[in-house]
Parts: structure tokens; sequence; C-alpha cells
């Protein structure tokens, strides 16, 4: 379909920054032009990012679709794109809860829609840059970068609160990435380079190593968010429409867990492998502490964010907990690595999915009482009897019920962890029992019961963009629970590579 | 032959899918049309297998229907395995499941979910033979969430009862508890034996028979112990076991062809079939099968004196429902597996009948359920007063039912274990045939018997339910009375599970029983002479005498006397308070806890907002300096000049 001489990469990244230039400036006062523009160009998106996959050598480890041209060659600066096993599933990812966002926010957003539409698009073309950059200084453009619009979608659009969520939100993962800066800036004067392969391959000391480690942990801690740095995150969901909490805990949550495969596991193997048991006694607590602070909540939005934040959990600790497998004398074989990163990575792509439907079914919510508190609700589905069934079906898949992608993941990195440790697993398991109280408790009060109350009784069930828009999204948690090969067929062989790199010694 | 294994799974998914999303356009006939065909066809084709596997001589069939997650060096693969064990399974399963399906019919005739029940339970059968017919623990336990799922959906089918919504959530929940462990020993499995299929594990099992565990520093255990006991809290969910057993009466809440299927029949035996399904681990552990076999006397017991004290005839029967799944777990911790699967088939109908039957009953009382409220039935509905009495002589194993025979092969395998608690359960078991005999006959005759006490409107409706309900009554009191005298020798001693199960001849009680064995007559005609069949006449003749003969007397007299065991079992021991307090409120707490103290104060408060506080304050002192005075800049310039200058000439 496409010649390999197309810069394909290039069209996913900055197709969606033109098209979101051209809905703001062309967009004013013509709201519905807009709408259908915005919609259009972010379905071309992904449609090319889906291209992709028929093309996509799934044999081999490295990077495919590469583009490559200098960019300010006086600092060995490349604009370097290309993707391989873990980053292509999540630029996918990108450009499919793009379009689902601009399906959620079409007849919803009224005010200033085409600026709106178009903070969204330009946002896209920045994660999908993310995702794609093999060149850390493109890599960190786009990375700060796509804090811009979301500081503006959540200071704009967002709840009362918003000014404070959004000054939050930028401190706390500005912060974190300017500790990044430095070690990348550190490795180019080491390395000459900026490319993020070459960074992979520079030998460093084990003070330097952990050094580094340590500025990308802040990093990507941040961003994914581990207990203690997570505070932002609820806050910035409660204040944020829903279109900027969907992108936020489906696409930029990943950014953290990403950047620990691309940087962390490669670039400082060795520190990884001496601090691992800190970031595993994190990811412990994020799943169980957590999960029982979201038993606490009244708020559905502050509910869901203290979900995801205990499901990163699994992602965090299936990525660190690779060190434990390789040392475990009673591990016959040593097994369990590649079952702990791809179940990380599973994690990641099926989060993307659950987190996506819950903060737009709280949406479809919203929409109509214009409250999140739970006790606002209850009987819903005497009302929204489809809603109701959907929802059921994705707070299924939160607790990880299998058939469900969210078995998945979980399923990978808890058997994978009992094979580092008993203690480890059990932690982790921990997770059938609180997932399942904490969501089906929340589903019991909203969705459950007699009809509570007059807003209640008046419901609509969901129109047919909301039902498309929630249908999709069912069949992909259900296919993906069903049959979730085919996404580790893409992963396999990048995967491979990862745990070789990350337990090869630098030193 | 694999077509057909797919097209028994498959068959009733379809039916689900048709009535669950088209359900308003086929209309009731539609879904419930649609949902028979697939069952019956599963049933049908599932007797087929039936008859090939045991008579056809078919081999044991293994083989993946497609790779669900192939990762590292692991193949997690959807695939089935039918031997002996899964055949019988098969046909218990489907044949209840189809019964259920017709009486259904009937019983929600007229409720406003009806496309949706139908959807469901077809959709539980689907998930069922899944689990039964899994050839690994991946699939195995697909299936095992998948009926949670549906038991879920189903607890709660009428959403709008507060009650019921409390117990869905309550038996999910409980059940995660025990897949807590059941997920830990999948987990353990794959650790030592690199694999989750059925057949390589067994092979595998041998190496790792004498491998022992340090989860604790100090605390040895040998592996399969810790295998069989995380294997077994699975267990103890699913098959409502002290103390997971909590959930099981609540689930009443669901309609009643569900109690029937879902938490009699079949979903809760589940636990019983993975137990013995996994003989070969148990086998390997003297101190597992031990524990298996006190948890299942304490439940059979202590479960069949709650039902003791129960006014609702759908929490009798759960009760004994929960008492007699603690006799298959006796067996199973007796090494007894045969006699488990046996009594698990016998009771699946037997229980299924009684469960129809009360609905019957329901029925007619206008779904009033107390039966201090009923009495004298008897002539109002007399097939379902024949097939109720049918299920109960069964239930208390009146020699010649089905349920004799395998309870008495149960008491009598027990009796032959020389495993630590064998003794402890053998006086359980014992006990609990007499307090079996006198709840069940304690509900018969204040149902049936007695003086008519229900108001006068519902007397003057009482009349036997429709066709469509009796119908599958009388099918399944049919094999509640015979199955049992024409399978036990086939089931029991010849070699009818063959390689499915697995028993080492240090534990084979079985073989023990086989030599005093000489047909299912003589063990019927034994049974007048043996303490078990006079220990249940007992318990009929004292329900007879207290709710027949004195019933204005006795009943009261027995209340006072036994004022304190009755408050005890009246608050059923104290678990739900317990776990509501202790576990619901404790959880509650914690989280609150975690949530103000841990979040809002210390890690904002301190932290964030104290680093954001310390900078502000640092700012405000730091800002007093910048006065803005030209003469203030000119003395501090000056200062500075002459500390430099100092330096300079002075220091260097």
């Amino acid at each position: 379909m496409f010649s390999s001489s197309w810069p394909i990469l290039s069209l996913i990244v900055w197709l969606p920054i033109i098209a979101g230039a051209l809905v703001m400036w062309f967009g004013a006062g013509r709201a519905q032009w807009a709408r259908w523009f915005a919609l259009a160009s972010s379905g071309v998106v992904f449609g090319l990012s889906v291209a992709l996959l028929p093309r996509f050598d799934t044999h081999t480890y490295a990077m495919q679709f590469v583009e490559r041209v200098a960019w300010i060659p006086q600092l060995g600066i490349h604009y370097h794109l290309g993707v391989d096993g873990i980053s292509l599933p999540l630029l996918i990812l990108t450009t499919f809860t793009t379009v689902l966002v601009i399906i959620a926010a079409w007849e919803v957003i009224k005010e200033k829609a085409h600026q709106y539409l178009a903070a969204f698009l330009i946002m896209e073309g920045m994660m999908n840059g993310t995702f794609a950059a093999l060149d850390a200084i493109v890599f960190y453009f786009f990375f700060e970068a796509m804090l811009i619009p979301m500081f503006v979608v959540i200071g704009i659009w967002g709840g009362p609160k918003r000014v404070f969520a959004t000054i939050k939100f930028f401190l706390y993962t500005f912060l974190g990435s300017v500790f990044m800066l430095i070690a990348l800036i550190y490795m180019y004067f080491k390395g000459g380079s900026f490319s993020i392969l070459a960074m992979q391959q520079l030998p460093l000391s084990l003070t330097e190593q952990v050094l580094i480690f340590l500025a990308f942990f802040i990093a990507f801690a941040v961003k994914i968010p581990m207990w203690p740095v997570h505070t932002w995150l609820p806050d910035a969901h409660v204040e944020a429409p829903t279109g900027g909490s969907v992108i936020l805990a489906a696409i930029m949550l990943k950014i953290g867990g990403y950047g620990f495969l691309r940087f962390s596991l490669p670039i400082t193997p060795d520190a990884a492998a001496l601090l691992d048991g800190m970031v595993i006694a994190f990811s412990l607590i994020a799943i169980v502490y957590i999960g029982f602070v979201a038993l606490a909540q009244s708020d559905m939005k502050k509910l869901v964010a203290y979900s995801s934040i205990s499901h990163m959990g699994f992602v965090t600790l299936g990525i660190f907990v690779i060190f434990m497998i390789a040392e475990n004398p009673l591990n016959v074989g040593g097994s369990g690595i590649r079952l702990a990163l791809e179940g990380a990575m599973v994690q990641m792509i099926s989060h993307g999915l659950i987190s996506a439907a819950m903060f737009l079914s709280i949406g479809v919510l919203y929409d109509r009482l214009h409250s999140r508190e739970i006790s606002a609700y209850g009987g819903v589905v005497n009302t929204m009897p489809w809603f109701a069934a959907m929802m059921v079906v994705f707070a299924m898949a939160n607790v990880g019920l299998p058939g469900t992608s969210g078995f998945v993941g979980e399923f990978m990195v808890i058997l994978a962890a009992f094979k580092a440790n008993f203690w480890i697993a059990f932690f982790a398991a921990l997770t059938l029992i609180i997932g399942a109280s904490y969501t089906l408790w929340m589903v019991k009060r909203v969705y459950f019961g007699e009809v509570q109350h007059q807003g209640v009784a008046e419901l609509k069930d969901v129109n047919p963009r909301e039902a498309w828009m929630l249908g999709s999204l069912v069949f992909l948690i259900i296919l993906l629970g069903v049959w979730p090969n085919p996404l580790l067929d893409l992963m396999h062989a990048t995967i491979e590579h990862l745990a070789q790199q990350a337990l090869t010694s630098k030193l | 032959m694999e077509k057909i294994y797919l097209a028994i799974v498959l068959a009733p998914l379809i039916g689900a899918l048709i009535a669950g999303l088209f359900g308003r356009k086929i209309g009731n006939v539609g879904a419930h049309s649609v949902t028979i065909l697939g069952v019956a066809i599963a049933f049908g084709l599932s007797l087929y297998a039936f008859y090939m596997h045991v008579w056809g001589g078919l081999p044991t069939f293994s083989a993946a229907v497609y790779t669900w997650a192939a990762a590292d060096s692991f193949h997690f693969d959807i695939g089935f395995m039918i031997d002996h064990l899964t055949v019988l399974m098969m046909v218990v399963v489907t044949s209840v499941s189809l019964m259920v399906h017709i009486y259904t019919v009937g019983y929600m005739v007229g409720d406003p979910g009806y496309q949706r029940f139908f959807s469901y339970i077809s959709l539980f059968t689907f998930s069922m033979l899944m689990l039964v017919m899994a050839n690994n623990l991946l699939q195995l336990f697909f299936g095992w969430e998948a009926v949670g799922l549906v038991s879920y959906l189903l607890i709660g089918f009428w959403y709008k009862k507060e009650t019921a919504i409390l117990a869905n959530l309550k038996a999910f929940i409980v059940n995660r508890v025990g897949d807590f462990g059941f997920l830990l020993g999948i987990a353990a499995i794959l650790m030592y034996a690199n694999t989750l299929d059925y057949a390589t594990f067994f092979e595998r099992l041998p190496a790792l028979a004498g491998v022992k565990v340090e989860y604790w520093p100090g605390v040895e255990w040998s592996l399969p112990t810790v295998i069989a006991i995380l294997l077994f809290i699975g267990a103890m969910g699913k098959s409502a076991q002290v103390p997971l057993h909590v959930w099981l009466p609540d689930s009443m809440e669901g309609p009643t062809p569900i109690s029937a299927l879902i938490h009699a029949a079949t979903m809760v035996t589940a636990g019983i079939f993975m137990v013995a399904r996994f003989s070969p681990v148990f086998e390997l552990s003297d101190a597992a099968l031990s524990f298996v076999m006190v948890i299942g006397a304490i439940t059979a017991l202590f479960m069949g004196l709650l039902g003791i004290v129960q006014n609702d005839i759908k929490r009798v029967i759960a009760y004994s429902t929960l008492s007699q799944l603690g006799y298959m777990t006796v067996a199973l911790g007796a090494s007894a597996y045969s006699a488990a699967i046996f009594h698990l088939m016998t009771h699946a109908f037997f229980k299924a009948l009684l469960f129809l039957a009360a609905g019957s009953v329901i029925i007619a009382m206008h779904h009033e359920q107390d039966i201090r409220k009923m009495g004298g039935l008897w002539k109002y509905m007399p097939i379902t007063f024949v097939t109720f009495l049918i299920g109960s002589l069964a239930l208390i194993g009146f020699p010649g039912t089905s349920g004799f025979f395998s309870k008495d092969s149960i008491i009598l395998a027990v009796q032959a274990s020389h495993l630590p608690g064998a003794t402890f359960a053998y006086w359980s078991v014992l006990l609990g045939v007499f307090v079996t005999a006198f709840y069940t006959f304690r509900m018969f005759f204040l149902v049936f018997f007695g003086k008519e006490r229900m108001d006068a409107p519902t007397r003057s409706h009482l009349h036997e339910s429709p066709k469509v309900v009796t119908l599958p009554l009388i099918l399944l009191a049919i094999p509640a009375l015979l199955v049992g005298y024409f399978t036990i020798d086939p089931l029991l001693y010849s070699g009818f599970f063959g390689t499915a199960i697995e028993v080492l001849p240090a534990h084979d009680v079985m073989a023990t029983l086989h030599e005093h064995f000489h047909g299912a007559g003589a063990m019927m005609l034994h049974g007048f002479t043996s303490p078990v069949v006079w220990l249940s006449f007992l318990g009929v003749a004292l329900a007879g005498l207290m709710y027949l003969v004195l019933p204005n007397q006795l009943p009261m007299l027995f209340a006072r006397i036994f004022a304190w065991p009755k408050r005890v079992l009246d608050g059923a021991y104290g678990f739900d308070d317990f776990n509501n307090v202790i576990f619901g409120g404790g959880s509650r707490l914690l989280g609150r806890g975690f949530w103000r103290i841990g979040d809002v104060r210390l890690i904002d408060g301190l932290m964030v907002n104290g680093t954001a506080h310390l900078i502000g304050v640092t700012a405000l002192q730091w800002r007093k300096i910048q006065t803005g005075y030209l003469y203030h800049y000119a003395f501090v310039m000056i200062l500075g000049l002459i500390g430099l200058m100092t330096w300079i000439v002075f220091l260097r």
C-alpha cells in the first residue's frame, strides 16, 4: 500500500499537528466543520498507524520504518524516528484513543469546541512523536511539549479547582523531566550522540548508572505515576474534562512505562538490577495501599484514578521483577523474564482501553447529571440498561476477569512474580480481592438498586454515538482477553532483545 | 470427535449471545427456544461423547483448540481434555441445565428480565462446560471465573432488591478470596513445573514430590502440600467450605432456578471436581488431605446444624447444600475421590430436584418462602409433593435412593481412612446424618403436612404448578431415585475413572470398601442394619414427633431448653458479623486512613505542599532583604568591597 520510501511515521506524527493547527485557525464559529475535520484527520492517522501492522516484521528487534535526517548537526541531534514491538502497540493505542476522544467531545463540548479538538489533535501528534522518537532530544521535545496542550485542556475546560490541578500537574511532571534532561546531556557529552540506540550501547560505570537511573526514575515514576509521587493524578483527573482524563489515563501514564523499557533497562541495566527492590516495593505499595485508598473514594473519577495507579503498579512490577527472576536459584531454567516484560506491556495496552472506557462512562453520566459523586446516582440500570451492561463489562475488565484484557497482564505478571519470590506474588495477587471490592462496590452503588434520585429517573440510555464509542471498547477489551496472542506476537522479538540488554552487565 | 466437543461448548454460548443481544427482537418464546435448543444440543452430544468414551472405547482426548498466548517458554492454550471424569461431568451439567431451562419457562413467566435470564443461564452452561472440559489450568481458571461472573449476575438478577445486590457483591468478593489462593497455586505450578497443562504437569510431578520450600524463615513445607493447599483454598471459595461459605446462603436471593443449577448442582461442585482432577498432587501430601478432610467435616456437620433453625425454605436447602458439599470434601480428604464425584452426581440430581420442587411450592405460595406460613400442601400439589419427597429421601440417604449409595460410601470410606483427622471426620459425618434427616423432614412436614397456616387468599389460589414446571421435576426424580443403584458398581468399583483419578495404595480406602461390596442390592439390605440408616430414621422420627404429633408444644419447649445453642445457630456462628466488622469495616477504615493520613496529610500535606510552603517562606524572608532603597544596596556594596579588599590585601 505504501512504498517503503514514504515517511509514514512522520505523517503519523505531523499530520495530527497540522490538522490541529488548521482546526484552530479555521474552526472558529464553525464548530460542526471542526468536529468533522478533526474526526476525519484522526481517523486517517489511526488508519495510517494500523497500516503499519501488515508491513511490520515481527521477527526482528530492529527499529522499523526508520527515518533519519540531521536536525542540528552541530550538536549531533537527528530527526530520527522508528518503531519496534514495544512502541508500535502504544502508537496504535494513541491514535485509536484520540478518535474516541473526538467522538466523546462531539456535542458535549460547546464552548470553544474547535480549540478543544485542536488541542487533542496536537497532543496526539506529540504523543506519537514520543513513542516514535529514536533521538533523545526529539523524545524530550515531544515529552515536554505534550504537557502544554494537556495543561490548556485542563485549564480551560476543567472543573472549579482546575488552576490548582494544572499547576500541580505541570510542576510535578516538569520537575521530573528536568532531571532526565540533565542525564541525557551527560550521556551526550560522554558518548557524543543523542541517539537513544547509541545511549543503550554506551558503557557507564555503576555510579554513573545509578545517577542516570535515578534521574530517569524521577521523570518516569512521576509520569506513570508511582507511589509516593502519585498525588497529582487524582487531582488532575477530577478537574480534567472527560477527554483529558481519557488521554491522561490511557496514554500519558504509559509514557512512564515506555520510558522504563526504552531508557532505564537498556541504558542502566546494572543500576536497575541494584535498585530493583525499591521499585518493586513501590509497585506493591501501589497495588495494595492505593487499592485501599480507592475503596475510600466517593468521587467516581477519583476512584478510577486511584485504580489506575494501582493497575500501573503491575507495569512497574513486571518491568523490574525480572532481575529477581533471573537471580532466583530455585527457578530452574530461568524462565519468566519475558513473561514479566510482556505482561507489563499487555497491562499497559489493556489499561489504556479499560481506563479510557471507565472515564468515558463516567463522562456519559456526567454529561447527563453533572455530578461525579457516587451518591448522586443509584439504580442507573433501571433507566440505562444498555449503558449499564457495557459498564459491567468494563468493571469486570477492571477487576481482571478472565476473558477481558484486564486479566491477561495481571495474570502474566503474577505468574512471573512467583518465579521471583512467593511474597511478591502474594501481595500482587491481593489485587484480586481489593480490585473486586472497590470496583464492584462502586458498580453496586451507582448502577444497581432502586432509582434513588429524580435525576436518575429521567436518564436517557446511550445514544448511537455513545453506543459506538463504548461498544468498540467492549469489543476490543473482550477480543484482547480471549485472544491476546496476536498482540504478544508483535513484541516477542523486541522483548527478547530487551531482556537480553537488561540482563547484560555494562560493567 | 473434536468438532463434537467444540459444538458442545459453542451451542449454549451461541444461544446465550442470541438471547442476550437480540432478546427484544426475538421475544420471550424466541429467547427460550434458542437457549433450550442450544443446551439440548449440548446435552445430546454430551450423551454421545459419554457413550463413545465409556462404551465406544475412545481413549482420553487432549488437544488445544487455539493458543491463547505464547510468551517466554510457555504455551497457554485453550484446549479440551476429555476422559471419563469429564464426560460424566458434562452429562451431569448439561442434563441438569436442560431441566432448569425448561423449568424456567414456567418459573420466570412474566418477569421483565425473561430473555436476560435465559441468556445468563446458557452463558453459565458454556462457562461450566469450559471449566470441566479444560486440559490446562488457564482454561480451568477461565471457566472458574466465568461461572463466578454469571453467578454474580444471577444472584443480583433482581437488581432492585437491596439484599440481592448486597448478596452478589459478597459472593464475588468471598469467591475472590478463594481465587487468590487458587491463582497462587497456579503460579506455584508454573514456577516449579513450567507448564499449566494437566498432563505435562502430572508427568513432571514425581520430580517435584521431594522438593521443600521455605516461605517463612525456619518453616519448611513440602511443595505438593503448598500447591495442594493453595488449590484447595480456591475450592473452598467456590465450593463454599468453612470459613468461605458465607456467600452461599445469601446467594438464595437469586431466582430459584439458578439456586438449583448454579448454587446446588453444578457451579458449587466445581471445587470438588477440581480437587478430584488434581488427585495426583493431593495424594502426595498427607497434610493437605487431612486439612481437606477436617474442613469438609466441619462444614458437613456445622452447616447442617444451621439448617435446623432456618425458616426460609430456600435457606434450609442452601444450608443442606453446604453440608452435602462438606460430605464431598470429606471424601476427597479420605482419598475417596470417586465417592466424592459419585455424591456430586447424585446430589446434583436430588438437590436440583429439591430446589425446583421448592420453587414450585414458592410459585403456589405467591412467592412466600417462610415454611411457618405453609402446611398441608400435599393435597393441593401432588406431583410437587411426591417429587419433593423423593428428593428428601435421597438427601437423607434412605436405602435404595441415589443419596443412600453415595453418602453411605463416603461414610464407609472415612471410616476406613487412617489419616490424622479421620476419626473426627467420621463422627462428624455420622452425626451429620441425623442432623440432615431432622432438618429435611422438619421442612418437609412443615410444608406439606400439618395445619394450613397460610392466609385465606393464598389458600384459595393453591394449585399444582403447570406442566412445564412439573415435567422437569419428574425427569429429575427418576435419577434422584435410581441413579445410585445402577451406577455405584461401575463408578466406584469397576475402575470407571481409570487414570483420571490417581490414588496411592497407602490411601486406597476404596479398595477396602471394595472387599466388603457385594452388589448394590446387598448394600441396600445391609443398610437397614447399619447405624447410619437408623440415625437418619431417628432424625425423621424426631422431626415427625415435633412437627406432626406435638407441633404446638415440642418446638417451643425445645427452643426454651436449648435457648443458648439456638442463639448461636440463629447467628450462624457469628461469621457474618465478624466479617462485616473486621474485614468489611476494617478495610473501609484502612482505606480512609491510608487516604486521609497517607495521601492527604503526609504526602500532599507534608512533602508536596510542605516543600511548596518552605519555598514560599524562604522566598518571603529573602524578599525582606530586597528593600528597594538605594542606600541599603549601596551600603551592602561598600561592605562587600571592604571585605573583598581585605581578603586580597591581607589574606592572600
